[in-house]
């Protein structure tokens, strides 16, 4: 077994309004960041777990994604970064 | 009858929920430690209001994987009512109790005040003592109550009539189609934002809550 530590994104879906995203945005343009055309806010989740490699670490915290750490229903998840402690 | 009020750690709305049941309609009640895997023989679960684990991660994720939950949801599969307040609400969603996900409010304010509230049918476990389109008055207290779905969720919840009651002249939170309680397919579970186990009583702010569980009473048998 190996240790790997895991990131997820996890952040609201497309088309799913995000109203902590669009105050940020409208706080960065007021700010004079006039660039700035959208905003979105979501949880950034490191696991450390055991695994026997690195597929199967992604694997598991998919599987923590899908149970409890993402809702389907309005959130979508992404693996970002795996690396070995 | 005998109600079992769920205790999760943080849940804060339980004794208002007691005060409701025993003093109000003086029914029997009980409280179900959310460690526990007993749901002592109980006719209905209420599950309270409150911060169920402070809302970690997500409000009623973690609360939804509570021992006392597969009981819940053991219950609930069998017909048994669930009447699912505020984070209550949140806590059945997570836990597929109930279709769609309670997220901020579209004004982002934590938002604490009486609403008006449409009773859109009486064929419910929950409101055969209201009139339909009667207009009454709720309090709020939340965060997260803005309802979400696909549209395909929304479209079947309106056409089974599983719209109970919706937020009536405001908004308050961005809710989808001013939906602020809906039962599951079967009728037998009811998440509501709005708090009636506040107002139970005239000398704090109106009865208007009373009848929900008015309801059940005629509706189940105990």
């Amino acid at each position: 077994m190996t240790q790997y530590r895991v990131s997820v994104e996890i952040k609201p879906r497309e088309g799913i309004l995000d109203p902590q995203g669009k105050a940020v945005a409208d706080a960065l343009r007021t700010l004079g960041f006039a660039g700035v055309s959208d905003v979105h806010v979501g949880r950034y989740v490191v696991v450390d777990a055991d695994a026997t490699n690195e597929g199967g670490a992604r694997d598991s915290v998919s599987a923590m994604c899908k149970k409890l750490l993402a809702n389907p229903v309005i959130e979508d998840f992404a693996i970002t970064r795996v690396e070995t402690l | 009858m005998k109600f079992g009020i769920v205790r999760f750690p943080g849940s804060n709305c339980d004794t208002d929920a007691y005060h409701a049941v025993v003093d109000t309609i003086g029914e029997e009640a009980v409280y179900l430690w959310h460690k526990d895997h007993d749901l002592q023989d109980v006719d209905v679960v209420i599950l309270p209001g409150g911060f169920a684990y402070g809302d970690y991660l997500r409000a009623g994720a973690i609360a939804r994987f509570s021992p006392i939950m597969t009981d819940v949801i053991a219950h609930a599969k069998r017909g048994g009512p669930v009447l699912a307040i505020c984070n209550g609400f949140q806590v059945a969603c997570e836990a597929g109790l109930l279709p769609g996900a309670l997220m901020r409010n579209a004004g982002l304010q934590y938002i604490c005040e009486p609403v008006r509230l449409r009773v859109e049918t009486t064929e419910s476990l929950f409101s055969s003592n209201y009139s339909t389109g009667q207009i009454v008055r709720f309090p709020i207290a939340h965060g997260e109550g803005r309802y979400t779905a696909d549209d395909a969720t929304l479209d079947e919840l309106e056409s089974k009539n599983r719209v109970i009651f919706r937020y009536h002249g405001v908004n308050p939170n961005g809710s989808a189609r001013d939906i602020a309680g809906i039962v599951n397919e079967a009728g037998n579970v009811l998440g509501i934002m709005p708090h009636p186990e506040r107002v139970v009583d005239p000398l704090v702010g109106g009865d208007d809550g009373l009848a929900i569980f008015s309801s059940l009473l005629a509706r189940v048998p105990a």
